[in-house]
């Protein structure tokens, strides 16, 4: 499962509106300012990786970003919507053109792989023929085994997802996220509870989707070596704001460490 | 060096041991107001066993009216059926609107809650008696009464089950854009079903032993043929249906449990 690396000309990317546009946002918790004003803008068709020590703020800014977490303040532009202003049903709609890939897979333990991967559907067509496989139109079904197929796991279809191993339970949840049709994939840490080897092909199968799809990435992962491999920017959080911001190309494992080590020391 | 042992007792405080002495005096005082006293018990059961006593008045059961004994036990059968599944259908959107996660607003949680409080508080025979008012005698207000029963009942732990599932799966499909009956349908009900199968069985257990009992005032099934044997004095004939219910219940509880080790 190797996914194409060589990523996109710059210059394209660079005059193209941004697919994220973040200006001046901050969250707070009783106590703690977990992002302080943070700006920042996504070319669409990129990678960009979210590194930062434990508890500074990466996951938060992603569940800000499609308001799991609702920001205290500022602004978050992306696929053309404000979403601050949006209402529930346009948050809804919305949140189905963004794939989320969580670090625990988050999926229906006591449903099939098919079932699971059709719930990414529920945006686009809702009511019971997207709650289980047995309720599904044909087109719908067939849509579900492409995305299977696409994750190389059509052949397990019908089996429950608590019987697959960690790393095919992580895929049929990326399968589930294909299902939406997304336009942007959040991933937080996708590759944590992974052996080096499971953890190397989701991240490649990831990859893979900017490179054939078109899409758009924001990751999370603590692995230096997936950051430089499977990226092509690096966005670095320290207390809550952007300390680190430059392409994949001119970063290296050294000044990554060093990124991490200044950030823990403030 | 030999370290000094551990307190074999964890110090308690003096609100602790006040409370301890509370719940002592409780005990004390309600068994000493309530419970039998020991000659009068044993007097009365040295009456049992007399010759004319209950238990050997009884012997040997008197099994033949078995054929209408028989068709009163399936009517018995069928209200705690009809009763249970009525109740457990709408156990759940009740349960639905009393969980946390799901209920749409904090006030229909807590009417929810109230409502589900008060069907399990109340017992079956005196629902049976409201039934009876509205519908009369027989077997369709014991049907209503183990309906209402059943909504507190499986109500209850229906919520409870849906309340200790797995948030992750639900937020991660409220990311994808689910609707909250979505999320209900095919995360939520999905986690629970192993606790909703073993919670609707006991129900089951439960509507077959309160059918029984419901007869006692009137609303159908076997307990109205107990009564009137009882007040005929025919207590070999009373024997006779107390066994034949005993074998019901007992194969009611051995085929839920059967279905029970099966499905979960």
């Amino acid at each position: 499962m190797n996914a194409p690396l060589s990523p996109p000309p710059l210059t394209g990317s660079a005059v193209a509106e941004p697919v994220l546009a973040v200006a001046g946002l901050t969250r707070d918790f009783p106590g703690r300012k977990v992002l302080q004003g943070l700006s920042f803008t996504l070319a669409p068709g990129q990678a960009t990786a979210l590194i930062g020590a434990n508890g500074s703020g990466k996951s938060t800014l992603l569940r800000c970003l499609v308001r799991l977490v609702e920001p205290s303040g500022g602004e978050i532009r992306m696929l053309g919507r404000d979403v601050c202003r949006l209402t529930p049903r346009g948050l809804r709609r919305f949140r189905a053109e963004v794939g989320i890939v969580w670090q625990r897979h988050n999926l229906v333990p006591r449903l099939s792989a098919l079932s699971n991967v059709i719930h990414g559907a529920q945006a686009r067509i809702p009511g019971p023929r997207t709650w289980a496989q047995a309720l599904a139109p044909a087109a719908v079904r067939n849509e579900a085994m492409a995305c299977l197929a696409r994750v190389g796991l059509a052949d397990r279809a019908l089996l429950r997802v608590d019987n697959l191993s960690g790393g095919q339970q992580q895929r049929v949840a990326i399968a589930r996220m294909l299902m939406q049709r997304p336009a942007f994939i959040l991933a937080d840490e996708p590759d944590a509870s992974l052996d080096p080897q499971t953890g190397e092909e989701v991240m490649s199968l990831l990859l893979g989707l900017v490179r054939e799809e078109g899409l758009s990435l924001l990751v999370i992962s603590h692995r230096l070596e997936h950051t430089l491999r499977f990226s092509d920017r690096i966005l670095g959080l320290a207390n809550g704001r952007i300390a680190l911001d430059q392409p994949t190309r001119h970063a290296n494992a050294a000044g990554l460490r060093q990124f991490f080590d200044h950030a823990e020391a403030a | 060096m030999i370290s000094q042992s551990p307190a074999r007792f964890r110090h308690r405080s003096l609100v602790e041991y006040a409370a301890l002495l509370a719940v002592l005096t409780l005990v004390v005082t309600s068994l000493a107001a309530t419970a039998p006293a020991p000659d009068k018990l044993g007097s009365g059961i040295a009456r049992l066993f007399a010759p004319s006593g209950l238990l050997t008045r009884m012997f040997p059961p008197d099994f033949t009216c078995i054929v209408p004994i028989g068709w009163k036990l399936l009517e018995t059968l069928q209200m705690a059926v009809a009763g249970c599944f009525l109740g457990l259908i709408l156990a759940l959107p009740f349960a639905i609107l009393a969980t946390d996660r799901l209920s749409p607003h904090p006030l229909v949680r807590q009417a929810a809650r109230a409502l589900i409080a008060l069907f399990r508080t109340v017992p079956d025979l005196v629902w049976a008696i409201v039934f009876i008012i509205i519908v009369g005698l027989g077997p369709a207000a014991g049907v209503m009464a183990i309906m209402v029963d059943k909504i507190g009942f499986a109500g209850r732990f229906f919520a409870e089950a849906m309340e200790e599932t797995d948030p992750g799966p639900q937020d991660a499909l409220r990311a994808i854009g689910a609707s909250r009956l979505g999320i209900i349908g095919s995360a939520v009900i999905p986690a629970c079903m192993p606790s909703f199968t073993a919670t609707s069985l006991f129900a089951l257990e439960k509507s077959m032993r309160g059918s029984a009992a419901l007869g006692l005032v009137g609303a159908g099934g076997i307990g109205v043929d107990l009564k009137v044997a009882f007040d005929l004095f025919n207590y070999d004939e009373a024997l006779a249906i107390i066994l034949m219910m005993l074998g019901l219940v007992i194969a009611v509880e051995q085929g839920s449990g059967w279905i029970r080790r099966k499905l979960i």
